[in-house]
């Protein structure tokens, strides 16, 4: 895909460390995603996700590049890029109604209280929470008030959501559904997502493109993993799918093994040319057991800037 | 469980108030020692002495004159012969102006430093300076640059109100939760509007808890204030009555000063409930 919607431009990120030392949390890091896409990274904790998630929001700057979206450099927070916090972020004291109405009333500051209310009940009636819109935050179970950050989220209309691990604190069944709405509503609303994950079926089920982050400091983007699976796939038979424990097996040996190896056992690593990760078919995947040929990948098709 | 554990902790308390009340009657009925004094000795000691009364009132005593008071708040009869509510409410409205009027510093000044750095470090030093600062020692100070006395008693109810509050505040407004920041931040929320739909609810309850130690320190000082100034006020009301050497008028004012000073908390205590919202 030639369109790059949001291109991430050789950032870096630096703390000053103990006794003026600075720790590199990741630098030179390229990434790039074309409109509609669902990109999903996974790392181990501590690499970086958060970080880079923070400076596409525009919550955080990085030490060094740039990213661009849609065609310009970004500064800031913006109300085209919407956040869905790890944890829910509702403030306790509005109610699920008060808490949408603020997002929305925050966009189109010359709405009248009617239309800011009856906008907002609409992204409530999408995600389902009908009959609780005077509830406060207290009052929600934990699955309930993510999906008011994820109401609250989509109420602005935004050109791209950013979710970081949205769905980590809920229960297996709870994650089930909202990954199933979160899916459906990006598939109709064409949505560019980029979602932090820990689970790698979920990864699966919602991602276009899967980026594997190695082990910080000094954490590189280490492959971009493209999902195999058709574009209408169901959660529930997704590993019924040829591919599936291929590419399964390859996320999670990547998390296990390479993510601690890769910086030493790939020298020649070029971050602005990331391998581009095709699964290959499901009898060469899965016969050989050797590490490295388990799977048919072509490296060179750049999801980062090619000049 | 919970209403059968309030229902025993309250009798236990009304069997305490009666102990209390019974041993206070016996203390104070009678000494007993008047028989055996010689009619000299018994002359110099005065009637309390002779009549082997104790000169500390009992609680029958004051509940007769807490009576007397009570149907008659609002007498005016001179400088010197005030009704009660007439008292109490001088020093309410003294302590009510004082801490409006700190407050009306503290939250904006304090909002401003919890929101910069800078403001915070600079005056760090001055806050850490002032605050520890008796509010009576302000008083010769505030009479020699007021010179009305009953000012200069609103002033010092003034600045023993402004530290806890101006210190809560600070803190409130600093450590508000970085997420709620955050959403405010990527909704581009403006500073003010920031400052009113997030900052202030979110620091509201410590904001709150700050007042509420404020009331109650200026309740305290309002009595010693008053002891200073004179004219009006429970706490002259206290001195004059230690000058009349009438005790049964002080227990009174003690007893009222605790019950003002209790209702006082608990309207900041509501207030306070009403800010806070579980997450
Ligand atoms: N303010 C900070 N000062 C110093 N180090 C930080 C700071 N914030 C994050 N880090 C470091 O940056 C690294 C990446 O953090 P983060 O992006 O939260 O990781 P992840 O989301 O992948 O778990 C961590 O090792 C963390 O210690
Ligand atoms: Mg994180």
């Amino acid at each position: 895909m030639s369109d790059k919607f949001i291109s991430i431009e050789g950032i870096a990120k630096r703390y000053p460390g103990a006794g003026g030392a600075t720790t590199t949390v990741f630098e030179n890091l390229w990434l790039s995603m074309a409109r509609g896409e669902f990109a999903c990274v996974i790392g181990h904790s501590g690499c970086g996700k958060t970080t880079v998630l923070n400076i596409l929001a525009g919550l955080d700057a990085p030490s060094e590049g740039a990213v661009i979206v849609d065609g310009q450099a970004i500064y800031g927070t913006s109300l085209d890029r919407a956040v869905i916090f790890q944890s829910h972020a509702l403030l306790p004291w509005r109610t699920v109604l008060g808490n949408v109405a603020y997002a929305v009333s925050s966009k189109w500051r010359s709405w009248d209280r009617a239309k800011v209310k009856a906008h907002a009940q609409t992204f409530i009636d999408l995600v389902g929470l009908s009959g609780s819109e005077h509830k406060r935050p207290s009052e929600l179970s934990g699955g309930m008030k993510q999906r008011v950050g994820i109401a609250r989220a989509l109420s602005i209309t935004p050109k791209m959501m950013l979710m970081d691990e949205p769905f980590s604190a809920l229960d297996a069944l709870t994650r089930g559904t909202l990954q199933d709405e979160v899916r459906r509503i990006c598939l109709e609303t064409g949505q560019t997502a980029f979602m932090i994950t820990h689970d790698v079926d979920e990864a699966i089920y919602l991602a276009d493109k899967i980026f594997l982050m190695t082990n910080g400091p000094g954490a590189v983007l280490a492959e971009v993993v493209e999902n195999p699976l058709p574009r209408d796939r169901g959660r529930t038979d997704l590993h019924r799918h040829p591919l599936y424990y291929a590419l399964r097996n390859h996320i999670v040996d990547f998390l296990v093994t390479r993510s601690k190896t890769f910086a030493t056992e790939t020298p020649g690593h070029d971050p602005r040319n990331v391998p581009l990760v095709h699964i290959g078919k499901p009898g060469l995947t899965i016969a050989t057991g050797g590490d490295e040929q388990r799977l048919a990948w072509t490296a060179g098709t750049s999801p980062g800037l090619t000049a | 469980m919970t209403s059968s554990l309030r229902l025993r902790a309250g009798l236990v308390s009304i069997v305490l108030l009666a102990a209390f009340l019974g041993i206070w009657h016996l203390a104070t009925r009678s000494a007993g020692t008047a028989a055996t004094m010689s009619p000299e000795y018994a002359k110099l000691m005065g009637l309390t002495a002779t009549q082997g009364k104790s000169a500390m009132p009992g609680p029958l005593d004051v509940g007769v004159k807490l009576w007397e008071h009570l149907r008659r708040p609002f007498y005016d009869n001179g400088p010197n012969d005030k009704g009660l509510g007439i008292q109490l409410a001088y020093s309410i409205a003294r302590v009510g102006t004082g801490y409006l009027l700190a407050v009306l510093v503290a939250i904006p000044l304090g909002f401003l430093i919890g929101m910069s750095p800078l403001l915070s470090k600079a005056l760090d030093p001055f806050i850490q300076v002032l605050k520890p600062i008796s509010p009576l020692a302000w008083m010769p100070l505030a009479l020699y640059t007021i010179k009305d006395s009953s000012i200069s008693a609103i002033f010092v109810i003034f600045i023993c109100s402004i530290w806890p509050m101006l210190l809560n505040t600070v803190f409130g407004v600093a450590s508000v939760r970085k997420e709620w920041i955050n959403v405010a931040r990527t909704l581009e929320v403006g500073t003010v509007r920031r400052a009113f739909t997030v900052i202030l609810p979110a620091a509201a309850p410590t904001i709150l808890t700050g007042m509420r130690i404020s009331i109650g320190i200026a309740w305290l000082v309002i009595v010693a204030a008053e002891m200073l100034v004179g004219g009006t006020g429970i706490g002259y009301f206290v001195w004059n009555e230690w000058n009349n050497l009438s005790i049964t008028n002080v227990i009174i004012a003690i007893l009222l000063i605790g019950i003002v000073g209790m209702l006082l908390d608990q309207i900041l205590a509501r207030f306070t409930r009403m800010v806070t919202f579980p997450e």
